[in-house]
């Protein structure tokens, strides 16, 4: 078999068939993922126990004439800052290096419970932090596409994973831009959806109110029968929402004629001219398709990389002061005193770009800053949804470019962090607003580089989101390679 | 200055200020789980034993909030008189300590549950209304341990069963101007909590822990002066002792032309003092802000007028109405007040019986005594209100003496059973019939021919010997009453 090239359908249609067993397919997924593993650094450690547990319950299913869920026998990749029971979870810091949870997320739950196999978790920005991957306490992932160029962050090893075709689909967690920038920088599909649409539970916070757990794939497809098994009200998590679940994956069909299809003004003005051209390219492809193309405003959206910053590192300084060395792993050996243990763990754990988050963080919620900075930040960002809410009564999506420019060389931008987050203002807005968002597709730069489209959809309207995604990626050609090519 | 103790000023020094005194009170509340998470929040359990990821803290767990949690707290806001906030909000307290396995405890900031309340104490017979600025909802941390364990000179153990246990948060306008005020209030807050079971208020187990913020300044004068927060107050007596110390020191301070320093002192119980702790322990800056693991809580009408429809009479209600409608002694109804089941206990015993001072007696001297001498709640008293309620009905009829129901009750108590069958057993009713009587009173009068003679001279006054000597042949089974009619009928 050809693990490259399954897709959730395939895997289905070949267990149907008795091609292959759950089993089969998991033992070659595991040897496909660990040979392939040192030309990427996408995986910190894989799963063979819990994977190949999960096989036979898919096999025993079968054997009895059961319904063995809709990602039976599905090898699958989960971002390390995603919770597993029996499995280290590492967050891709050295605070977390052994930490070896207790318990399951309720996406992991439910992701096993619909016959995925998840064969090992995926290498990340330190606890989230980042736009590159270069912010892995375990080495930076390379990007399967080139490997001299970063796959995106902070969901890299998830983007890459999927792309170097080691596993089908995987989940990654967006909380600015995290899922849907490594996408488009790997040429594969990623979705953040609704803000409570998927339970949090079990994912590592880094800012609560904006963090996302979300689904890559090589399809629009995949990803739409990904997230309609995680998605659903969690009563683990007081913010997911009882929505119910619509049958996404059948959403997708109809075509998009007659949507209408908004445009922001403000996301095409200072784009490098390549992203841009594949951009138009794309939003040819809907025209021609049937949509009703506008330009739209979203005034607020220069405000956006401030008031992010502001609301994800004040809540990220609350969320990671429990790494303090008095559980988990990461303790510093050598201190005298309580304070200095503090100080001392969380001085040694850490890496740059979390100690930057928690220091401006600390500094916004600090007495006398809290109302010029994070109340300010809140109330922009009531604008920024207000933004949106009043572009979905002109709309029914939203498109425009996930980043600025293609994926980056290793190590050309980690020394300007500004610049790193400047770049995340198309991605910023959508998660701001708690909106579903995704990456597809959308060609390639003259250099080889993927550029993913960024879709975006009302509350809860993933439904129409898949519908143009699905329209992006039948109409704009050529299609992803994907990562049934061969490595470079 | 006037004082020979160290830096403490005399009581005729101390009268020329006003204390200023507000109390913050934390309680927790009586559910049988913990605030967030589902754990159990008995006391006692094997250290970390009663634990699950939300509690303890774990990376990616989430808080989900307890209905009952919230409902006990309601129930304590409209008993302390205060308006209910349609939709508050929890929000995140950040510090460090080992103890706090998150990092930051859960508490709620500028939209507390509820606000604006009252209680009102008696103060030198008049009433005072203390307010009641806010009640808010948190969870509790875990315990460190200092000591008791083989390496406890370079380790402290750390105990998270108590992290999640609900608490409400009360907090009083400086409203109290005395530590017998303060003392007065705490009393009265203890008695409404557990009059309406939202907490047991236990000082040893910490269910009720106090800290005060005190000021001092000269009568009349219009600012109050710098407050210092006194902590460790987990005794009613620790309290007042605290409190008085406190005022003492702070007008000894003022006195001598020094400034009162804006601190966190912590009373000693050992001394009796209060001390300053060291600036760079209290400094800091909770760095607040909205919780955004939970969505804000909204509170219905419904909700709240099913809350406030299950309320009992508060305890100053139900003084009032003990002393207007039973005629009872001010000191009665404080002891029948005390608690919800002994003023139930009481109320129903009075309705039985028909007479509610008689109730109060029984309740108040023998039924607590022999509760007392068996180390029993009146909950679980062996001898239903019911019962008792029956026994005091008999003596009303004159069916049994009040000697008799004496003997009686202790009976009852041990063997749980009613009056009737006790009497019928021990065929102890009471001799009312006249003929049987009258046989044993001319006995007595022949037998008495010297108290005879005493009572016909005018000395009426043997007639209660005569009387006894009737209750003694009868084993107190006579109706004195029916024996007394006999004499005077036979000696005119
Ligand atoms: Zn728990």
């Amino acid at each position: 078999m050809n693990i490259p090239s399954l897709t959730i359908g395939r895997v289905r249609e070949g267990l149907g068939k008795k091609e292959f067993s759950a089993r089969e397919l998991a033992e070659e997924a595991l040897r496909h993922a660990a040979e392939e593993n040192p030309k990427t650094n996408a995986y910190l450690h894989f799963s063979p126990e819990r994977a190949l547990a999960a096989a036979a319950r898919v096999d025993e299913k079968l054997a009895r004439g059961e319904d063995p869920g809709p990602l039976a026998g599905v090898p699958v990749a989960v971002k390390d800052v995603i919770v597993t029971r029996g499995v280290k979870t590492t967050c891709g810091s050295r605070l977390l290096a052994e930490y070896v949870p207790p318990y399951d997320a309720t996406a992991v739950i439910r992701l096993e419970q619909a016959g995925g196999i998840i064969i090992g978790k995926t290498n990340c920005d330190e606890f989230a932090m980042g736009s590159s991957n270069e912010n892995s306490a375990f080495g930076p992932v390379r990007n399967p596409v080139d490997p001299e160029r970063v796959p995106g962050g902070s969901s890299g090893g998830s983007a890459a994973a999927v792309a170097q075709g080691t596993a089908v689909v995987a989940l990654g967690s967006d909380t600015g831009g995290s899922v849907r920038q490594p996408a488009s920088f790997c040429g594969v599909v990623g979705v953040t959806p609704t803000y409570g649409r998927v339970s949090r539970y079990g994912l590592v916070a880094f800012a609560s109110s904006l963090d996302h757990i979300g689904p890559f794939s090589r399809t629009v497809r995949d990803s739409a029968v990904l997230l309609r098994a995680i998605a659903g009200r969690d009563p683990l998590d007081s913010t997911s929402a009882a929505a119910p679940v619509p049958d996404y994956a059948g959403l997708m069909d109809g075509g998009v004629k007659g949507l209408r299809v908004g445009v922001p003004r403000e996301y095409l003005k200072d784009l490098a001219s390549e992203t841009a051209g594949l951009i138009e390219r794309g939003i040819e492809a809907l025209r021609g398709q049937g949509c009703e193309i506008k330009e739209i405003s979203l005034p607020s959206t220069d405000y956006s990389v401030a008031c992010y910053y502001i609301i994800a590192t004040a809540e990220a300084s609350s969320n990671l002061a429990r790494y303090d060395g008095v559980r988990y792993t990461g303790r510093s050996a050598n201190s005298e005193t309580l304070s200095e243990m503090y100080r001392n763990s969380r001085g040694e754990g850490f890496g740059l770009e979390c100690k930057r988050r928690i220091m401006l963080g600390t500094y916004v919620l600090s007495h006398g800053y809290y109302d010029a900075y994070y109340l300010k930040a809140q109330k922009v960002r009531a604008l920024i949804a207000r933004d949106f809410a009043a572009a979905f009564e002109q709309v029914d999506a939203i498109v425009g470019p996930v980043s600025p420019f293609p994926a980056f060389k290793l190590g050309e931008k980690i020394d300007d962090p500004l610049e790193m987050y400047l770049s995340d203002i198309y991605t910023l807005t959508g998660s701001l607003a708690g909106i579903p968002c995704m990456s597809v597709p959308c060609g390639r730069t003259a250099q080889g580089l993927p550029v993913g489209m960024q879709i975006m959809t009302n509350h809860f309207d993933e439904g129409r989101m898949f519908r143009l995604a699905a329209a992006v990626e039948g109409g704009v050609p050529p299609v992803t390679p994907g990562a049934a090519q061969p490595l470079p | 200055m006037s004082s020979i103790f160290a830096g403490l000023a005399q009581p005729d020094v101390i009268a020329r200020y006003e204390p200023v005194i507000g109390l913050e009170v934390h309680v927790q509340l009586a559910t049988a789980t913990k605030i967030f998470c589902s754990c159990p929040t008995s006391f006692g359990a094997p250290p970390n034993t009663n634990v699950c990821p939300v509690c303890l803290g774990l990376p990616g767990a989430l808080p989900v909030l307890s209905r009952h949690s919230v409902e006990l707290a309601v129930k304590a806001a409209l008993a302390l008189n205060c308006a209910i906030r349609p939709k508050s909000r929890f929000a995140r307290k950040n510090y460090f300590y080992p103890d706090l396995p998150k990092g930051y405890q859960i508490s709620q900031y500028d939209e507390p549950l509820a606000e604006h309340g009252w209680v009102e104490i008696a103060v030198e017979g008049a009433v005072k209304r203390i307010g009641i600025t806010r009640v808010h909802m948190e969870d509790d941390a875990g315990k460190s341990i200092h000591d008791g364990f083989r390496d406890s000179d370079r380790y402290s153990y750390v105990d998270l069963n108590r992290c999640g246990t609900p608490l409400i948060e009360i907090v009083t306008e400086p409203d109290i101007r005395s530590s017998e005020e303060a003392y007065a209030f705490l009393t009265e807050l203890k008695q409404v909590l557990q009059f309406i079971d939202v907490s047991t208020c236990d000082m040893e187990k910490g269910h009720l822990r106090c800290d005060a913020n005190v000021s001092v300044r000269r009568w009349n004068a219009e600012r109050f002066g710098t407050k210092a927060e006194v902590k460790n107050l987990n005794s009613f007596r620790f309290l007042k002792q605290a409190l008085d110390y406190e005022i003492a020191r702070q007008v000894a301070v003022v006195e001598g032309g020094g400034a009162v320093e804006q601190e966190t002192r912590l009373f000693n119980p050992d001394t009796g003092e209060t001390a300053g702790m060291r600036s760079k322990e209290h400094a800091h800056d909770y760095r607040y802000f909205p919780e955004p693991d939970l969505v804000p809580l909204r509170i219905s009408e419904r909700w709240l007028g099913e809350i406030r429809a299950a309320l009992p009479e508060l305890p100053a209600r139900k003084r009032e109405r003990f002393l207007r409608d039973y005629g009872l002694r001010e000191y009665d109804v404080q002891v029948l007040t005390a608690t919800h089941a002994v003023a139930e206990y009481f109320e129903k015993v009075a309705a039985v019986s028909g007479d509610p001072r008689a109730s109060a007696n029984w309740v108040i001297g023998d039924l607590m005594g022999l509760l007392k001498a068996a180390g029993k709640e009146i909950a679980d008293s062996p001898v239903s209100a019911e019962n008792l309620g029956e026994l005091l009905a008999l003596i009303a009829r004159g069916e049994i003496s009040g000697k008799l129901a004496k003997e009686i009750l202790p009976k009852m108590f041990a063997s749980g059973e009613p009056a009737a069958g006790i009497i019928e057993r021990e065929g102890l009713r009471q001799i009312s019939d006249s003929g049987a009587l009258e046989k044993i009173v001319d006995q007595v009068l022949a037998a008495s021919p010297k108290q005879v003679e005493q009572f016909r001279s005018g000395k009426t006054a043997v007639l209660g010997y005569l009387v006894g000597q009737v209750m003694k042949a009868t084993r107190g089974q006579a109706n004195p009453a029916a024996v007394n009619e006999l004499f005077k009928q036979k000696l005119s």
